[in-house]
């Protein structure tokens, strides 16, 4: 039923990134000297111009510290970023005008906007501290057409509004639009609809596709529920425990997935057309980031686990055109005959070809 | 046989010209053994109706009206509504449990889960001696597939989805014949959640308890519930047999909130979901609380609240306006349900407004 898609760009010949992160590492000490927990170990995604991208992981796989380490909240303790493929400097003017390109929407619309400021003052901020401020009366012009842009129209109606008039739709237009202030290249969308009602997510999806659609905005879209990411993206990479595990063309991995874990993630979304009984292909939770699993971070858990897995750290292969998945079945010296039969994925093939280790 | 019936149940919060509808007239049947959904956004009621139901309610939470029937064993029937604090305290977990969204908070982080699983069964079974309770105890972590020996540890010891199971075995530690969970697995990660949520069903299919389970995950739904009721703005808008409501669903809304979900298979294509926003409580619009969003918005909706229509001869109903029988129905509202012999729209049609009940 599930036919592999091509990849909609061929890989080689795509134009250079517009923001590349470059073997990303942050580790963040733990309390009382208790060790290093790796929340992102050695990330590199490329973001294509006015692409979106989606970047799905269980809550504590490090998508959120990826997230503030593309948009130099954190600093990396390794791997460097790249702008129209030229590395960024961290010194404080170089982050200033980083962020005049990449501008970063966080997930709780009710506490990231100040209740005491109304929401000229919101979108009025970003414009002043990049010094884009307009004199006089057309700052509230160059507002209405901020609120015009995410919908929130007639927008004289919403500009002297303060955050606790508005809904959390609203809200969240509100944040996107104070993103788009500075008109950056990139955005970071960490989670944008995941604390709101599920009637007006949609809408926000939608906006970020017209944002895309209309603007060429590249969107990196962070998000825990894998079924939105296959809507909106044109590429998902999927994160576990601080690595990114596969990455390739949003069709290709949901329909396909080629790596154990977004198999296991995949068959444990809610969906009306599988059985609540169909058992899982893999167990248990997310390991500790203080000591990581040696080899595959996923061995633990995988009903595929080799001798190898726990070993050596399996090396990115290709398992479609632009789609990458880091794991030791794809390799041809370790992979079992039946291997490539549940990387078609999907639910119509019971795994049952597969020895089961537990 | 019915286990609890739920009769125009209303709730306001404050009272007087401020008061804020938050439940109104709601309508719900829970027959024992059964697993039945109720769906709804922040805001709708689901919760609220949910205190309501087991007496939980706080200030400035009021219930205002209807009776909540709790059907016992040979015919005894008690409505919890007029149910004093002594029967009250008689009820809840042995009869009804309730297991809510945060086990973080729920659980005392300075007990043992020890101590607090004994707790309820010092309370409800006195002859049992500590030895007894200690390995009662212990057999109920195992049911939630927790090892015994973690009887000594702390929650912040334990996983979120532990905790949570924790909670489920806590429930169940007295065999209720109810347990009500208000977004069970939210704070949980997708395969901490699925996990559960298979080891609830097999639970119910071995205790045979019945659940209503509470979330604004309709795709979940739709899964693990055999009938959903979706609420509204404080109202019961529809109620279906879970395949019937997915694939032919009737009111307006619940087809919107389908459409919110984007499919993990087939064809990718642009969802429009539901405009809007939902409405203001302490301002709710005349009429069909959903008008603003309706695309079928009439005249009547406008200024008349739907009557629930009970559709066809099985256990579904719908409050809208436009199933009442006297007007075409758009394509949407009238797919096929898998569930009716006929073509629903055939029954419909020729009995119009059958059993309706006036709000």
């Amino acid at each position: 039923m599930t036919v592999v898609q091509p990849a909609t760009r061929p890989v080689s010949d795509q134009p250079p990134a517009l923001l590349e992160a470059r073997g990303l590492t942050r580790h963040f000490a733990a309390a009382r000297g208790r060790g290093v927990v790796h929340a992102v170990d050695d990330a590199s995604i490329a973001l294509a111009p006015g692409s979106i991208t989606g970047l799905v992981g269980e809550s504590g796989s490090g998508k959120s510290t990826l997230a503030r380490l593309l948009a130099m909240l954190v600093p990396p303790t390794a791997g460097e970023l790249l702008l129209d493929g030229t590395a960024i400097r961290a010194s404080k003017r170089g982050r200033r005008a980083y962020a005049r390109n990449v501008q970063l929407v966080l997930q709780d619309p009710f506490s990231s906007l100040n209740p005491v400021h109304d929401v000229r003052y919101h979108l009025a901020r970003p414009l002043q501290v990049q010094g884009l401020c307009p004199p006089g009366a057309r700052l509230d012009d160059v507002i209405m057409g901020l609120l015009e842009r995410v919908a929130l129209t007639p927008a004289a109606q919403f500009i002297r509004k303060y955050p606790h008039e508005l809904s959390g739709g609203q809200r969240q237009r509100v944040a996107i639009a104070r993103a788009l202030a500075v008109q950056p290249r990139v955005l970071l969308a960490d989670e944008p609809v995941s604390m709101l009602d599920v009637s007006i997510r949609l809408g926000v999806l939608n906006l970020l596709a017209d944002l895309r659609e209309n603007e060429g905005l590249t969107i990196l879209y962070i998000t825990h529920d894998i079924a939105s990411a296959r809507y909106l993206s044109d590429d998902i990479a999927v994160m576990y425990a601080g690595q990114l595990v596969e990455s390739g063309p949003a069709r290709s991995v949901t329909d396909s997935p080629a790596h154990p874990y977004t198999q296991l993630l995949l068959s444990a979304a809610p969906d009306p057309a599988q059985p609540l009984s169909a058992p899982l292909p893999g167990h248990g939770g997310a390991p500790s980031l203080l000591a990581p699993p040696t080899g595959c971070r996923f061995h633990p858990r995988c009903p595929h686990a080799m001798a190898i897995c726990s070993a050596t750290e399996p090396p990115p292969a290709q398992v479609a055109p632009g789609h990458v998945s880091s794991c030791w079945l794809h390799s041809p010296e370790y992979a079992p005959a039946s291997a490539q039969t549940t990387a078609e994925g999907g639910t119509d093939e019971p795994p049952s070809k597969l020895t089961d280790t537990d | 046989m019915p286990l609890i019936e739920v009769r125009g149940l209303r709730v306001d919060y404050g009272s007087g010209a401020e008061a804020v509808h938050a439940v109104v007239d709601a309508g719900l049947t829970l027959y024992s053994g059964q697993v039945l959904g109720l769906a709804g956004e922040s805001g709708s009621g689901k919760s609220t109706l949910a205190y309501a139901m087991t007496r939980l309610l706080r200030a400035p939470g009021m219930i205002t009206g209807g009776e909540v029937l709790l059907h016992g064993e040979g015919g005894h029937t008690l409505d919890l509504l007029a149910a004093d604090e002594k029967q009250l305290r008689e009820l809840r977990w042995s009869r009804v449990a309730v297991v809510l969204q945060s086990a973080m908070h729920a659980l005392n982080p300075v007990m043992t889960i020890g101590v607090q699983l004994t707790d309820v069964l010092h309370a409800h079974m006195p002859e049992l001696d500590h030895r007894e309770r200690h390995e009662r105890a212990g057999g109920l972590l195992e049911m939630v597939g927790i090892n015994a020996d973690r009887l000594g540890s702390y929650p912040h010891q334990l996983s979120g989805g532990m905790r949570q199971r924790v909670m489920i075995a806590m429930a169940l530690a007295l065999e209720p014949a109810v347990v009500i969970m208000d977004e069970p697995t939210t704070a949980l990660d997708v395969v901490t959640q699925r996990e559960i949520l298979q080891e609830l069903t097999e639970l119910q299919h071995k205790l045979s308890f019945a659940v209503l389970f509470i979330t604004h995950d309709l795709s979940l739904l739709v899964e693990i519930a055999e009938t959903i009721a979706v609420m509204y703005a404080g109202r019961l808008i529809e109620r279906a047999p879970a395949r019937s409501l997915y694939r032919a669903p009737r009111h307006p809304y619940t087809v919107g909130l389908l459409e919110s979900f984007p499919a993990l298979h087939g064809p990718r294509k642009r969802l429009t979901g539901i405009t809007g926003s939902p409405p203001d409580l302490r301002n709710p619009p005349p009429g069909c609380a959903f008008h603003p969003r309706c695309q079928y918005a009439m005249d009547v909706c406008r200024t008349d609240v739907p009557v629930t229509i009970q559709l066809g001869s099985g256990d579904r109903s719908a409050a809208c306006w436009l199933q009442t029988g006297d007007r075409p129905v758009p394509p949407e509202l009238a797919r096929p349900d898998p569930e009716a012999g006929p073509p629903a729209l055939d029954s419909t049609g020729s009995e119009p407004a059958a059993a309706g009940r006036q709000t």
